[in-house]
């Protein structure tokens, strides 16, 4: 049952939340032990709110178009009074008092949250193996992994624990997650959903977003997700969401460029593999027979975005998680005075990535070496920005892979971290210019492993990117 | 491949971030910044000087809120999560030293 | 004379003698807490002395997934004192300054970096000398560390207590340019920076609550040259005494390390007030790299130009012309007029002339006995009556200080006031029979009065007032006696 016929069906009394709730924790209990999508599971507030939603509907109140839907909420936006350790050992057992906005709108959405899901170490990192509690495991195949750094929602949705899943992406961690785990997830353009209350990576990169197993429920999440926000001063002020609105109206004369530097053109990003390369391919003349005008069209840029992404990203982390410094909240190794308390204490609580990152942005960002790397890639963000502002006067959409491969095996890059950068080489454009994209399952790889198809826009076109996908996914 | 940083600038870069390295860590570090260094080869070789920095997708301005008090967090609520409380403040190590 | 004149400056600034041939150089910067209802990027409540670590949000405290949200009233106040300090106001940008301290939340600071809001400015000091003004930028204020045990001192605690009530209270950074050569215009410009900040209602800048804190760029070279020497920054400077201290002995210390060897290195130093010396703040090993970049989280400040141009229309009258305008209204001297401007009762003053009051009389009233922070209820009406009734003889001086505190108190008709009091102006025949009476009890003293030299008599004429004070209990007026005693000795 989709997350639509669900709130359906409790807002007409015809489902108990409560029974879906159960339902759900029950498969959770089953084989979240295996899989580790969860760091928590708050099987105990989640019946709660839904006998609550139970007792409105039977007192004929108003519920929320999410109403009794079980969410999966990842672990680095806050929940107040509820652990939130972005998966990182320098907070664990603290307790945020506050909620995040997105939070705050499901839960009067309706959405019941059932806990709390993996993530790489403070969102850093493309399979969720950079966790301090521990890897989680993909769905269809548990020797894989299930990409990152959502990879604890998207595995939630995949395996179905939950209809709905909430991720970031700063890079493509929505996106990539949802490739490899067969299930729809979606970047919005920056600044339509709120950050206040997701533990910063990369601020001016960091978006919130939904994961669903079909596109219709990620539109339907999307849109009670998607507004302004008046405690987060980069959030657009009259953006609506329409998502839902424009699903079934197809592609027919909408123009769509497919980016020959991300689908193996020559002079392209390397590595692509060639089974994707087909299902995109095949996307791709899907939408054409729907009656889409499709041609090929070159973003130079965008070959440069690894790069320019790996200076950015790191840089503004290694701001944002100075304040991990063992004097206010979370874990404080003792030493004999401020600083040293502070060193042992950072130094006990980030993981290898997350100090990897810190050291990169900090040294990225530091005299001498600013002009070269961070303010260079600081133009680089321009060019895209331009670069893709002259596209878009052709073209509504464009298409591309999500990832160069399908799922990977549990530790095979984990030893070469270029080796797993390599993996957002597709999805780092979109959030370089902060503009929207979607992954829809599109078909199997070699292996058997799901392939996902990425939709481009341009800024404040999120609709278009689901209008998109429900023809890709109509045809798979 | 040419050295794209130094074993010394390791270390004084971890000294800004409050790391420790072992010794290990920092050869290893020396090597897998290097090499991200050494990717990122191409944008720091670009001609882009007459090229505007972007630091931000947005083309926002002049986001501000009205100067009205809103209510703060309680006092027990937040020395509760701290490590050492100590009369409603947070205790530290002696600072050393002020600030820059 | 019925009072002496105020003292307005208590000790006068001796300038040190630096050796021969040196000359000081100083930058000013100074932190002034803006006067808002909520601190800079949240809504908690922007006061001083509350319980500690009561005025704390997610967003002041640096929690993990805050954002700040930019103050608009901070942002006008700034604003304001950029174009009072004649400054252009620039498109502009938050940064973050990045380094470590745990009174920090967020371990960087948010504050503006190459493009701040107010730049190119200046001040003109009460003597006429022109300070540039470098800039005049936002920032966010940090927590407060308590150091415990080793008396205080920073760097003998054996722990530290930190509250954040302050953290994220919004300041301006006004930076001076490295034009200052004397410590007594390093003062003066301090004290007329704080009375411009007053006056536009910027800030209360009271020095002692840290609403306002001055750091110091010195610097020294030799006469005559245009160099730019190494320079220490001195912090912990907390009164103007202290500040003309710690700039002397610093550029002594300078001196010293210029003519003995290399010269100072550059760094932050600690002015220690009991010692009366500065202390380096910190190791050299931390060299200062603080990482500036542009803040993600917030967005430009764009302000349009009709925004400047009504703040320019709204700018009240600044302390220099105001001074002027009340020394030409009244006559008074530049220490009394500094004194009322400061206070703001220069209005008050200028309206109680115009209605007729006597121009020194009413400056002389105010300056001494007006020194309190509501004066709300006395208008300029019944202050001119009042000040009238003093020149007229109808009140005594003591008398109407009497009278004054009931028009601050209550407010109404200074004759009703003095009539409720039983203050009447005496009768001169009672006074002059009183003078007889006087005189015919100490033949000596009036004989020194009328045939003594100058300062006889002026001796003399004291003693005789200062018996009919003590016979009429203070109600006789000195002038109308001094006026009888002269008549006496001339008829
Ligand atoms: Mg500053
Ligand atoms: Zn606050």
């Amino acid at each position: 049952m989709s997350a639509i016929e669900t709130a359906v069906a409790v807002r007409a009394g015809e489902r108990s939340a409560l029974e879906v709730v159960d339902a759900h924790l029950e498969l959770i209990a089953q084989r979240d032990p295996e899989l580790h999508a969860f760091n928590l599971v708050t099987a105990e507030s989640a019946r709660a709110e839904a006998a609550a939603i139970d007792s409105r509907v039977s007192a004929g109140e108003a519920v929320g178009p999410l109403a009794g839907v079980p969410l999966a909420v990842k672990d680095n936006m806050c929940t107040k009074g509820v652990p939130t350790t972005c998966s990182s050992k320098i907070l664990e057992g603290w307790r945020p008092p506050y909620d995040a906005t997105v939070v705050t709108r499901l839960r009067e959405a309706g959405a019941v949250s059932v806990g709390k899901t993996n993530l790489d170490e403070f969102a850093m990192g493309s399979s969720t193996e950079h966790s301090a509690f521990g890897p989680t495991r993909n769905p269809h195949d548990p020797s894989k992994v299930p990409g990152g750094s959502s990879g604890g929602s998207a595995a939630s949705v995949a395996a179905g624990f939950t209809p709905l899943g909430i991720g970031s992406d700063t890079g493509g961690s929505i996106r990539q997650p949802a490739a490899f785990c067969g299930v729809v997830g979606m970047k919005p353009t920056y600044g339509v959903v709120s950050r206040y209350g997701l533990i910063a990576f990369a601020s001016s990169l960091d978006q919130i977003g939904p994961f669903a197993a079909d596109v219709a429920d990620a539109a339907a999440l999307f849109d009670v997700i998607a507004g302004h926000d008046p405690l987060d001063s980069t959030s657009i002020r009259d953006f609506t969401p329409t998502a839902s609105a424009m699903l079934d109206e197809g592609v027919d004369g909408l123009r769509i460029g497919v980016v020959k530097e991300l689908a193996g053109g020559p002079g392209g990003v390397p590595g692509l593999a060639a089974d994707v390369l087909a299902r995109t391919a095949e996307a791709v003349e899907v939408l054409a027979t729907a009656g889409a005008l499709v041609d090929e069209v070159s973003v130079p840029s965008s070959t440069l975005g690894l790069s320019a992404y790996y200076l950015v990203a790191p840089a503004e982390a290694s701001s944002n998680l100075a304040r991990y410094d063992g004097v206010r909240y979370g874990l404080r190794v003792d030493g004999p005075t401020t600083p040293e308390m502070t060193t042992a204490t950072r130094t006990a609580g980030f993981g290898p990535e997350v100090k990897r990152r810190i050291m990169l942005g900090t040294y990225a960002l530091s005299a001498g070496y600013y002009d070269a790397f961070y303010g260079k890639a600081l133009k680089v963000r321009t060019m895209m920005l331009s670069d893709f502002a002259r596209v878009y006067e052709d073209f509504d959409v464009l298409v591309a892979p999500t990832t160069p491969t399908t799922a990977f095996e549990l530790g095979a890059r984990t030893q070469d971290p270029l080796t797993m950068y390599v993996n957002d080489v597709c999805t780092i454009p979109s959030n370089l210019t902060g503009h929207p994209a979607i992954s829809v399952p599109f078909g199997v790889g070699d292996d058997g492993m799901p392939v996902g198809v990425q939709v481009l826009a341009p800024a404040l076109h999120d609709a278009q990117t689901f209008r998109v996908a429900a023809v890709l996914e109509a045809a798979s | 491949m040419a050295e794209r940083l130094t074993r010394d600038e390791v270390v004084h870069v971890a000294r800004l971030a409050r790391l420790e390295l072992a010794e290990d860590e920092i050869d290893r570090f020396t090597q897998q910044l290097g090499a991200i260094l050494e990717h990122a080869a191409d944008v720091e070789a670009l001609e882009v000087t007459d090229v505007e920095p972007t630091s931000h997708p947005l083309p926002l301005s002049n986001v501000m809120r009205a100067d009205v008090v809103s209510e703060s967090l309680d006092r027990d609520d937040v020395m509760a999560q701290a490590p050492v409380p100590q009369d409603g403040q947070f205790r530290v190590p002696p600072v050393l030293g002020e600030r820059p | 004379m019925s009072e002496p004149a105020p003292a307005a400056t208590p000790e006068t600034p001796v300038e040190p003698a630096l050796p021969e041939g040196w000359e000081l150089v100083v930058g000013l910067e100074v932190h002034v807490e803006l006067d808002t209802a909520t601190k800079l990027f949240c809504g908690c409540v922007n006061r001083f002395g509350s319980e500690p670590n009561t005025n704390v949000c997610p967003t002041c405290l640096g929690l993990p997934g805050s954002l700040p949200v930019m103050n608009e009233r901070a942002v006008e106040l700034a604003m304001i004192l950029g174009r009072a300090l004649g400054c252009q106001v620039n498109r502009s940008v938050m940064a973050r300054k990045n380094y470590f301290y745990p009174d920090m939340p967020k371990d960087f600071q948010t504050t503006q970096y190459d493009q701040p809001t107010n730049s190119e400015g200046e001040l003109e000091l009460a003597d006429g000398f022109v300070v540039g003004v470098e800039r005049a930028h936002i920032e966010e204020d940090t927590g407060k560390s308590v150091h415990v045990g080793g008396g205080g001192r920073i760097n003998e605690a054996v722990y530290s207590l930190v509250d954040y009530n302050r953290a994220g209270v919004p300041l301006i950074e006004i930076v001076s340019k490295p034009d200052i050569r004397t410590i007594e215009h390093a003062r003066n410009y301090v004290e007329e920076l704080r009375a411009i900040v007053v006056a536009t209602g910027v800030s209360d800048a009271r020095m002692e609550e840290g609403s306002i804190r001055v750091d110091a760029n010195v610097s020294v070279r030799r006469h005559g040259s245009s160099e730019l020497r190494t320079r220490c920054e001195i912090k912990n400077i907390n009164s103007l005494r202290s500040l003309g201290r710690a700039i002397e002995h610093e550029a002594l210390r300078q001196i010293d390390l210029w003519t003995t060897g290399d010269g100072p290195q550059q760094q932050t130093r600690h002015w220690d007030e009991d010692a009366g010396r500065t202390t380096p703040g910190r190791s050299k090993e931390d060299a200062d790299d603080y990482r500036y970049f542009q803040e993600p989280d917030l967005v430009p400040l764009d302000p349009a130009p009709a925004t400047i141009a009504a703040i320019d229309e709204a700018m009240p009258p600044l302390p220099a012309a105001r001074r002027a305008t009340l020394r030409a209204a009244t006559g008074a001297d530049i220490d009394a007029v500094r004194i009322l401007v400061e206070r703001g009762q220069d209005a008050l003053a200028i309206a109680a002339v115009e209605a007729g009051a006597d121009g020194a009389k009413t400056v002389t009233r105010l300056v001494n006995d007006l020194a309190v922070d509501d004066w709300s209820k006395v208008d300029a009406e019944s202050l001119a009556a009042l000040v009238q009734m003093e020149s007229n003889g109808e009140l005594s001086a003591s008398q109407a200080k009497q009278v004054l505190g009931d028009l601050l108190e209550q407010g109404g008709d200074p004759a009703a006031h003095a009539a409720t009091r039983g203050f009447e102006a005496m009768d001169t025949t009672e006074l002059e029979s009183l003078l007889d009476q006087l005189i015919d009890d100490s033949p000596g003293e009036w004989s020194r009065y009328c045939g003594g030299d100058e300062g006889d008599r002026k001796k003399m004429q004291g003693f005789f007032t200062g018996r009919v004070m003590k016979a009429t209990r203070g109600q006789a007026d000195g002038k109308v006696v001094a006026q009888l005693l002269a008549k006496r000795s001339s008829s």
